[in-house]
């Protein structure tokens, strides 16, 4: 009795010093960017693009890499979504379920997101040159989309898999087709899964720099047209942090620490919103 | 007999190579409620789910034989299942309401068969609830989630969500065994109203409930057919050995 009761224990020990581990990681990264990064964040950091001499200390901000990183995040999460959906949903046991078909693209997917994105990134930089595209912000979103995809698709997967046969029998016993009991009933009962799987293919989307940096390319100023090259946060921070000067090193700091309130705010958004869409899911 | 709308000839069914309905054929009765009995695993619920095809839904399941629905055998690869289905309303065991709000509950059948005017599904979600008696107790609240309801409501709104698409067939898969003594009750007295317009075929391993409400009774024993005919005939003077053990309790 006596040892079942200290097995516990050790166990118990065991996951709380695990998740110590995390949320100390990510304690630590916290407190550090602020500490080396909120110095330098001022209201210019957030207003104003880079003015002359911005890399050496002088005056500006890196707006133009947090609108670019929006662009470019909101852009590939968007076509993301339109094309990891469908796949999700047609993973179900009612369209190709445990086929040879389904596991091939299964195992298609994991390996995929298993793949570095530097390699994203010199496949979509390569298909750009053969296309003729310099590097622009339609490149960016290219490549962080096959980033996304991946990741979407099978945090879709994982909650689509939840709904029960039943749930769906229901609504096949209205004389409801696949489609409409995928779109009516199965998406609706499972929302805030579909949304935690945007949101994890958003953040990473919005923080990857290697699938960005050949097909993307950077500049100073705001993009206006989806052919212009684009700036980003994670290139922003690169750029800075290989200055020699301590004081734009310190801007890389502000402005990962802005990338995080970036990410921060939107899972609180989503997170708020997909709570009026779920009042009905059945638990 | 053989004018039954729904016939079943020499089905079977297999689940993983496992036989779980034996050669099984049949005439159920229009307009009636056929009671279908027998002990657990014995193939009831099987039926039941070939009627509508539900069967599809499972894994590894092999089907052979007909079933004949109006004329159709929806076996045939080339039956229209969708439109078989909806004129099959299936009550399942435990109460399935969809992710969305009361009235959208029993408007998704009509909607999606394409009642887009307002007006119509308005009349068609009070004509269906009043019919389950659920209307009083839920008008101030057809925009609430179906899920907040108890059990009993919701069993009554999935009926009332089967009687929105108009079918002419009720499948009820032990409809009531979720429930508690008033709601079952409840739920038995709409299944008797209901059964001067539609043909309703119940599972029920409840000997005592397919008394009150059979006028029909199909014993299944083992996924085989053993005995069926007018629920006199067959609790007061069952013919073979197994329904007699069966209805006098000697087996369950």
């Amino acid at each position: 009795m006596r040892r079942r009761k200290a097995e516990e224990t050790i166990f118990k020990s065991l996951m709380i010093a695990s998740i110590a581990v995390v949320v100390g990681t990510l304690l630590t990264i916290v407190i550090m960017i602020t500490l080396k990064g909120l110095p330098a964040l001022n209201l210019a950091m957030i207003t104003q693009t880079p003015k002359g001499g911005y890399y050496l200390g002088k005056e500006g901000g890196i707006l133009n890499a947090i609108v670019g990183s929006l662009y470019l995040a909101v852009g590939a999460t968007v076509l993301a979504f339109l094309i990891s959906l469908p796949i999700a949903l047609f993973l179900q046991r009612d369209y190709i379920g445990k086929t040879r078909f389904a596991s091939v693209v299964k195992l298609s997917m994991d390996i995929l997101w298993g793949i570095p994105s530097i390699v994203y990134g010199a496949f979509g930089f390569i298909i750009m040159l053969y296309l003729g595209v310099r590097a622009s912000l339609l490149g960016g979103i290219i490549a962080l989309t096959l980033l996304e995809i991946p990741i979407m698709t099978r945090a879709m997967d994982e909650v689509v898999r939840t709904v029960s046969p039943d749930l769906k029998a229901a609504s096949f016993t209205l004389g409801a087709t696949r489609l409409q009991t995928s779109v009516n009933v199965v998406v609706r009962q499972v929302l805030p899964g579909i949304m935690t799987a945007v949101l994890l293919a958003f953040g990473r989307g919005i923080g990857d720099a290697a699938s960005i940096l050949f097909t993307a390319g950077y500049t100073d100023r705001i993009p206006t047209s989806p052919l212009d090259p684009v700036a980003s946060l994670p290139l922003a921070v690169f750029f800075q942090l290989g200055t020699p000067f301590p004081e734009v090193q310190q801007r890389a700091y502000a402005s990962a620490l802005i990338l995080l309130l970036i990410i921060l705010l939107i899972s609180v958004l989503t997170r708020l919103l997909s709570k009026r869409f779920t009042r009905h899911t059945i638990r | 007999m053989n004018e039954s709308r729904i016939r079943i000839r020499n089905l079977s069914v297999l689940y993983e190579g496992q036989t779980a309905l034996k050669d099984v054929s049949l005439a159920i009765p229009d307009r009636q409620i056929t009671a279908i009995i027998g002990p657990s695993g014995c193939g009831k619920t099987t039926l039941l789910r070939s009627i509508n095809r539900l069967v599809d839904l499972t894994d590894d399941v092999k089907v052979s034989g007909e079933v004949w629905v109006d004329g159709q055998n929806i076996l045939d690869t080339r039956a229209d299942v969708i439109s078989v289905r909806k004129q099959i309303g299936l009550i399942s065991q435990k109460p399935s309401p969809l992710p969305m709000s009361i009235y959208d509950n029993v408007a998704y059948g009509p909607r999606i068969h394409g009642v887009r005017d307002r007006k119509a599904l308005n009349k068609i979600v009070q004509d269906s609830l009043q019919t389950v008696s659920l209307w009083s107790e839920v008008k101030d609240r057809l925009h609430a989630s179906a899920s907040k309801l108890s059990v009993g409501q919701q069993q009554r709104l999935c009926l009332a969500r089967s009687l929105a698409v108009k079918p002419d067939v009720l499948l009820c898969d032990e409809p009531t065994s979720a429930l508690d003594p008033a709601s079952s009750q409840n739920i038995e007295k709409k299944l008797i109203e209901l059964k001067d317009s539609y043909t309703i075929i119940i599972v029920t391993h409840i000997l005592r409930q397919a008394r009150r409400l059979a006028d029909y009774v199909v014993f299944l024993y083992l996924g085989q057919l053993v005995e069926h005919g007018p629920a006199k005939a067959i609790f007061e003077s069952p013919q073979e050995a197994r329904t007699k053990a069966y209805i006098s309790g000697e087996i369950s």
